[in-house]
């Protein structure tokens, strides 16, 4: 009997809906742990009594997501935060590249200039923020050059390696075929360095992403930082837990879409 | 001079093959006493001409003084057609010497010529191709993309560059590859792949830097004789570095054998064996002469 049942038991886990299932099933676990961190904190508030303002129940936080999405608050602020850490990741994406490719190709330049840059990495660039406020008061761009500044170095150091670690023998083909420069560049260095140039704008867009918030919290007028700080002097407690998940679901968003920027150039990989 | 160069005239071929050898050991002092027309006249005797030539070449790395010697005073001649091995200790300069060949260093001395060309000349003809010690494919193209590199980076128009993709697939017989990525491939196929770019503009000269290197016993064989059968078609010459004494002497038509650091041509081995060569060119009594003959001049009987 024990064996007949266990020989059952395994056929439906081989089946293809089992099959199914168990290649899925970080997925399928996922909903059952939302709710069940939900059920949790509803459980927390509710026994211990907690006022709103200390912390809301999911579902307070659930209705001013609606109220605020509905009556455009949201969706503003979110509109002029992603505005910022595009315009500052656009120009540190932009920089990175340019000034990267350039020290190496050149170790001279690199030595000469590499002081410098390792020197603005230890300054905190929040520190240095007031004084890009004074210089510019044009709204996102200021908080975007924050950002900016923020994300630069991780992805100038990752173009440097990536084009350093052309391996000598791949650039000895194409002197071997009589390539000119513009070639060694499109059909070589561009596409080799790209995987590793690609892991410094992951990191990049992780910390515009905290660039931009950081400096929006500190002294913006606007932008979903600025709607934090403001939730919080309003003691609407339900509305800063709404600009928070609001906050994470565009992060993730922009990672997620990194990643898959990254599955479509890279579709040559192997596949794990 | 006049009358040295007659009589090596009458003497024959065997002769002046045998000759050529003393000569290329010779050739320090030989040239000291010839004119520079008369030492190569010799040369053109011979049926094939040279097609690579290297004249008393030196190679430094580093600085005059201190860096290292790699290469010190190497003289040879590859003939058009010709399958020639160099073979030596490791250290001893193979690779540089290859390098010299395609124009991917510069000697610190003496001179190159490369069918009546500079090496740099030679290398914008595309005279060479050149294929390295890993397949060093690159891995965002796939086969076919690898293999038409070259004629990309000439400008050749896809139309061509497709039919000559084919032509060198079926060479290599990888047809059902073309659209596959190099890490889909095993390592010998991948080093059948990097022979085939090499061969995409159709070069003269094939220069090989231990391509078998990092293939198993059999793998390596069954390559080698793909390459020869490949000599045979493609009518290239090529200069094969290698480290394995019988692969060279399975291959050649010459071995140059290579002193340790710094390196020079110590002897070279002609090898008179029958092609096409084939597993019963082992059962030779010659075969193993010649073998013993190399791993002599390698100092290792
Ligand atoms: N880029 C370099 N800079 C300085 N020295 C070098 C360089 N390349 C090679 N050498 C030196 O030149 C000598 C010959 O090197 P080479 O690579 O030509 O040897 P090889 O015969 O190909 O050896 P192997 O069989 O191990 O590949 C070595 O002793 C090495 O120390
Ligand atoms: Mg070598």
């Amino acid at each position: 009997m024990a064996v007949g049942s266990t020989g059952s038991a395994a056929e439906w886990w081989d089946a293809p809906v089992g099959t199914w299932i168990r290649k899925n099933i970080q997925y399928i676990l996922i909903p059952f742990a939302l709710m069940a961190f939900l059920l949790a904190w509803q459980a927390l508030v509710v026994i211990n009594r907690y006022p709103t303002f200390l912390l809301p129940t999911p579902g307070e936080v659930a209705a001013s997501f609606v109220e605020n999405w509905r009556n455009g608050i949201l969706a503003r602020h979110l509109g002029i935060t992603l505005v910022e850490i595009g315009l500052g990741f656009s120009i540190a994406f932009t920089f990175a590249a340019l000034v990267g490719y350039v020290l190496a190709r050149s170790p001279l330049l690199e030595k000469i200039v590499s002081p410098y840059l390792v020197a603005t990495q230890a300054i905190p660039i929040v520190a240095i923020g007031p004084l890009i406020v004074i210089w510019i008061n044009t709204g996102p761009l200021q908080n975007a050059l924050i950002a900016a500044l923020i994300t630069f170095f991780p992805m100038l150091v990752n173009t440097i390696v990536g084009v350093r670690n052309i391996r000598h023998e791949y650039r000895d083909l194409m002197h071997s075929y009589a390539a000119n420069a513009w070639q060694v560049f499109t059909k070589l260095e561009v596409p080799a360095a790209l995987p590793v140039f690609f892991g410094g704008v992951r990191v990049g867009i992780t910390l515009s992403v905290i660039g931009v918030v950081v400096v929006e919290l500190l002294w913006a007028d606007r932008g979903l930082g600025f709607l934090i700080n403001f939730a919080r002097g309003q003691l609407d407690t339900p509305l800063l837990f709404a600009t928070v998940v609001t906050m994470s679901a565009m992060a993730i968003t922009l990672y997620i879409g990194v990643l898959i920027l990254e599955r479509c150039i890279f579709h040559w990989r192997r596949k794990v | 001079m006049q009358s040295r160069s007659r009589q090596l005239q009458s003497g024959g071929k065997k002769e002046i093959a045998k000759r050529l050898s003393a000569l290329s050991r010779a050739s320090a002092s030989l040239r000291a006493r010839l004119s520079r027309r008369e030492y190569f006249g010799i040369f053109f005797l011979e049926k094939p001409s040279p097609l690579i030539e290297i004249e008393s070449v030196s190679k430094r790395y580093g600085a005059p003084r201190d860096g290292v010697l790699a290469l010190s005073d190497v003289s040879l001649s590859v003939r058009a057609g010709e399958f020639l091995s160099l073979i030596g200790p490791s250290g001893c300069g193979k690779s540089t010497l290859l390098k010299l060949i395609g124009d991917l260093l510069t000697p610190s001395a003496g001179r190159i010529t490369i069918a009546g060309k500079s090496p740099d000349a030679a290398r914008r003809a595309r005279d060479c191709g050149i294929v390295f010690q890993s397949p060093t494919l690159m891995e965002w193209r796939n086969i076919a993309q690898n293999i038409t590199l070259p004629l990309e980076i000439i400008g050749a128009p896809l139309p061509e560059r497709r039919a000559r993709a084919d032509e060198l697939l079926d060479l290599i017989r990888l047809r059902d590859f073309a659209a596959r990525y190099p890490h889909e491939l095993s390592a010998g196929m991948q080093m059948q792949v990097a022979i085939a770019r090499a061969l995409a503009y159709r070069p003269a000269i094939l220069l090989m830097d231990e391509p078998f290197g990092a293939l198993d016993e059999m793998t390596r064989e069954r390559l080698g004789r793909e390459l020869l059968d490949l000599w045979t078609r493609a009518r290239v010459t090529i200069v094969f570095v290698t480290h394995s004494v019988p692969e060279a002497v399975r291959l050649s038509d010459r071995v140059a054998v290579m002193s340790p650091r710094p390196g020079r041509i110590e002897r070279i081995v002609e090898i008179d064996l029958p092609r096409p060569r084939s597993a019963a060119t082992r059962d030779l009594p010659r075969y193993w002469e010649l073998l013993r003959q190399v791993r002599a001049a390698l100092g290792l009987e």
